[in-house]
């Protein structure tokens, strides 16, 4: 009886965790199929279908220790602009990138799309990290 | 028997050859075309006359003056754009770039990209842009002119660019490149936002120029 008992509670235990994985998935999965839709239609006509940027003018989205590094930032970079000069690859570029226009949720779904591919794996950028990196933007 | 059916196979391969190389393979000539009658020593001979691209003045990303002259002997590939051009220009020039490399060795074509924004788009501006995008030589010029002779000759190439404040960076202006022969005629134009359609352009300046000179002497 109590081998049944610790058999069921086992079994719940999982099937809970499981869920709750496949859950945070699928949350991921919704993010990123958006986003790629919007990276492509607002971004790729820059940065490329691979990523890959423009010669010096514009930058790559493949370098993931500056995704990384500057990953609260991005945000704010995408919803305003970016005038200044940033290093990426250990290239420097100095463009200008224009105000997406983009809400939160969709600057949320680029945001995973663009650190989940390229070679890039950093998991989910949720709106509510968003939302709080919007309210520090300089 | 061996030998027979080899030097068969052999035949087989030239005639294929042969189909292949006919010239109905030609490029077409866009624009307008009228016929000319005109007498030529004692003779009256009509001539088709095709459009052709007219005189321009502009300057180069050096500084240099560059006009219709200046491309005379190469066959080139032309487009409209602007340096501060947040739209299809990047993806354009992402395209451009891979036809400039497939013939920077090849002496006789060249690439010019004439700025629609000839304010922001000084000399300076230009030699910057060419410089990051890692264009060296003179195989690929950044030009500027006068704006509305620039938006005139644009309609030449068949090229639609005009200004809109509405449009992304102030500019609406087609994607085209358009590829010009040696007698300045246009031979073909292609989407420059697609890559499949660039793929077909540098198929097309490789057969332009095979074109023998006796069959575009005008």
């Amino acid at each position: 009886m109590k081998f049944k008992i610790i058999a069921i509670l086992f079994i719940a235990v999982t099937a809970a965790v499981y869920s709750c994985q496949s859950d945070e998935k699928l949350e991921f999965m919704r993010y990123y199929t958006t986003g790629q839709e919007l990276y492509k239609t607002r971004c790729q006509n820059c940065h490329g279908a691979q990523g890959e940027g423009l010669a010096a003018l514009i930058p790559p989205l493949t370098d993931s220790i500056y995704l990384k590094t500057n990953r609260n930032k991005l945000a704010c970079y995408v919803k305003n602009g970016l005038k200044l000069p940033i290093m990426v690859n250990g290239k420097p570029f100095n463009g200008e990138m224009p105000p997406s226009g983009l809400a939160p949720v969709e600057i949320a779904q680029v945001l995973t799309y663009v650190q989940n591919n390229f070679g890039n794996h950093l998991g989910l950028h949720s709106v509510e990290k968003v939302n709080k990196e919007l309210e520090s933007c300089n | 028997m061996k030998a027979l059916i080899l030097s068969a196979c052999c035949l087989l391969g030239l005639a294929a050859c042969n189909t292949s190389d006919k010239s109905d393979n030609l490029l077409p000539i866009y624009g307008n075309r009228e016929a000319v009658t005109k007498t030529v020593n004692g003779k009256t001979v009509t001539d088709t006359v095709y459009h052709t691209i007219p005189d321009f003045e502009t300057v180069n990303q050096y500084g240099k003056k560059i006009t219709r002259k200046s491309l005379d002997g190469s066959i080139y590939v032309a487009d409209f754009f602007f340096t501060s051009c947040p739209s299809i220009c990047p993806i354009m020039h992402r395209n451009m770039l891979k036809v400039y490399d497939e013939f920077k060795k090849s002496g006789n074509v060249k690439i010019v990209s004439y700025s629609i924004d000839p304010r922001h788009d000084s000399v300076a501006v230009l030699k910057n842009y060419a410089d990051k995008m890692g264009i060296t030589g003179n195989n690929w010029w950044f030009l500027q002119g006068d704006k509305q002779a620039i938006y005139k000759l644009a309609e030449s190439y068949l090229v639609a660019v005009m200004e809109d404040n509405k449009a992304p960076g102030g500019y609406v202006h087609q994607g085209y490149f358009v590829l010009i022969d040696k007698q300045k005629r246009i031979r073909g134009s292609y989407d420059g936002t697609n890559p499949e359609q660039v793929a077909n352009l540098i198929k097309d300046i490789k057969l332009l120029q095979t074109e023998p000179q006796s069959m575009i002497a005008q």
